[in-house]
């Protein structure tokens, strides 16, 4: 029986509700910052992936090959003890503020790859006229990558762009291997408290609801970008 | 002559170019050198030999309509003038100038030489409007306003200016083929290519497309047409020309074409499509 009183012990959790609703507000910042910058990274690489020039093309093929087959603590880890702390290339003296922005930029530099991808599937969803209309009015390559193709691939590719933002949004845990104080980091620590003796479960089932809260909606969010962003031919 | 980049001066007679599409260059030096010249051009799509030795010749406010069977290169053809097809041999002038191989140089010649497509392609996320102003305002650098009141000006030629805020795909197929051609002459080009602007087209909205494309023709631009209308090319060609495997097989006046072609081979064709 005490096994089941344990089961339903939420007194820790909301002993502790503060320091978990502070893991996951920090949670929420790397999303935020790792999301935007992976869009750019995305649209930037997918660009590089379907240019004219064989080099960039190369060096998209090559950067989304290596990321996306590189597992995400590698990554994270190579930018918070490999670049951080080995190579001393710290974006300020508060170790909060430099490791956030490595987490920032090894999260978006490996989810970025997946945004690539996602687009250029969506580029191949645009009819070869449209590339051709926008060329024949005189549109430079990149003119027409920039307001006729990606405008009409982003819309097709919205929904499964909101899948990868829900994973990414859940990978940000792994940044707790980076030294990334964030919602995962919270509850090892609290796990780890000598004085932590029962109520693990529920701890678990709060996080997982508290990562729910944010992804949940994300999802119906992009659902209904989708429908109302949708282009007609 | 206006060069492509020369944006500053095209404003200027708006309401003079809506009565006369053809405003500026090619008036300037009418009677002068052919507009268009493809020299011995060659073109294989892999073992496809699909242009043989391609001569042609289009002089200012000529309209020239290139008729043939399908598979005979025609559409190519029409295409590698303003370099959607690159070609493997020759060369092709227009206004005395070879085309650019890529990048930028190619990027102006294209807004010169205006193209309209089987599948009208308008940009399906932009209304008719922004279909029509996109080119002027990004490549031209026109003013927005300025842009806009010239597009409005087209558009009601066309006959679609209340229709100037919806999508595409909100208009029917012969709707939006006239926008096309609304958005090719609102870079003033100094040639207009047609790639069968009617075949996609529901037989009750082709002659909507073709009176445009015949009042065009009437004010003077210069005009390549591949079509299957051979109502059209008697109408308001100059010149007709017929391929048939890669090749030009004849070329002909219309009236010459139709009653009394030369060739066995065009008599053929027209044998027919002309009986039924």
């Amino acid at each position: 029986m005490s096994q089941l009183s344990e089961l339903f012990d939420f007194g820790p959790f909301f002993d502790n509700f503060d320091k978990i609703l502070e893991g996951f507000w920090a949670t929420v910042r790397l999303s935020v910052g790792a999301g935007v910058l992976s869009l750019i990274i995305g649209t930037v690489l997918v660009s590089f992936r379907v240019s004219p020039v064989p080099v960039l093309r190369s060096v998209g093929t090559v950067y989304v090959n290596v990321l996306r087959n590189t597992p995400l603590t590698l990554v994270l880890l190579m930018c918070a003890l490999g670049l951080n702390d080995t190579l001393a290339l710290q974006f300020s003296d508060d170790p909060g503020t430099t490791y956030y922005w490595w987490a920032v930029i090894g999260l978006s530099a490996y989810t970025g790859a997946f945004v690539c991808e996602a687009l250029r599937s969506g580029i191949n969803t645009v009819p070869l006229g449209q590339a051709e209309a926008a060329r024949s009015i005189g549109l430079t390559f990149m003119q027409s990558l920039r307001m006729i193709i990606l405008p009409q691939a982003f819309r097709t590719v919205i929904a499964p762009l909101g899948s990868i933002l829900i994973a990414m949004i859940k990978n940000t845990t792994v940044a707790a291997a980076a030294s990334y104080a964030e919602t995962a980091t919270v509850m090892k620590d609290l796990l780890d408290l000598p004085s932590f003796s029962s109520g693990a479960i529920p701890l678990f089932i709060g996080v997982a609801i508290g990562f729910m809260i944010l992804t949940l909606p994300t999802g119906f969010f992009f659902g209904w970008l989708a429908k109302r962003m949708a282009v007609a031919r | 002559m206006t060069d492509s980049g020369g944006g500053p001066d095209l404003g200027k007679d708006v309401a003079a170019e809506v009565t006369k599409v053809d405003g500026g260059p090619q008036d300037d030096n009418a009677g002068a050198a052919p507009l268009v010249v493809v020299e011995n051009v060659n073109k294989h799509f892999g073992d496809l030999h699909v242009l043989k030795d391609i001569n042609l010749t289009v002089n200012r406010g000529e309209v020239v309509v290139i008729i043939g069977p399908s598979g005979s290169g025609k559409s190519t053809l029409c295409r590698s003038i303003n370099r959607l097809e690159a070609i493997d041999g020759g060369r092709i002038l227009v206004d005395g100038k070879e085309l650019p191989k890529e990048g930028k140089e190619l990027a102006r010649h294209r807004a010169d030489v205006g193209m309209v497509f089987q599948s009208f392609n308008l940009f399906a996320h932009k209304t008719i409007l922004e279909n029509v102003t996109l080119g002027p305002i990004k490549v031209r650098k026109v003013p927005k306003q300025e842009a806009e009141k010239h597009a409005m000006e087209l558009l009601d030629r066309v006959g679609i200016a209340s229709q100037a805020h919806k999508y595409p795909a909100q208009l029917s197929g012969g709707q939006q083929q006239r926008v096309a051609i609304a958005r090719s002459l609102a870079m003033k080009p100094k040639v207009m290519l047609f790639d069968e602007p009617t075949s996609a087209l529901d037989p009750e909205m082709v002659n909507e497309v073709l009176d445009v494309m015949t009042e065009l023709a009437r004010e003077g631009m210069t005009m390549i047409v591949v079509t299957h209308e051979m109502g059209f090319a008697r109408r308001a060609a100059n010149k007709v020309v017929f391929m048939a495997d890669g090749q030009i097989v004849e070329e002909n006046t219309p009236d010459e074409f139709f009653t009394n072609a030369r060739t066995e081979r065009a008599k053929d064709f027209l044998s027919k499509i002309l009986t039924h």
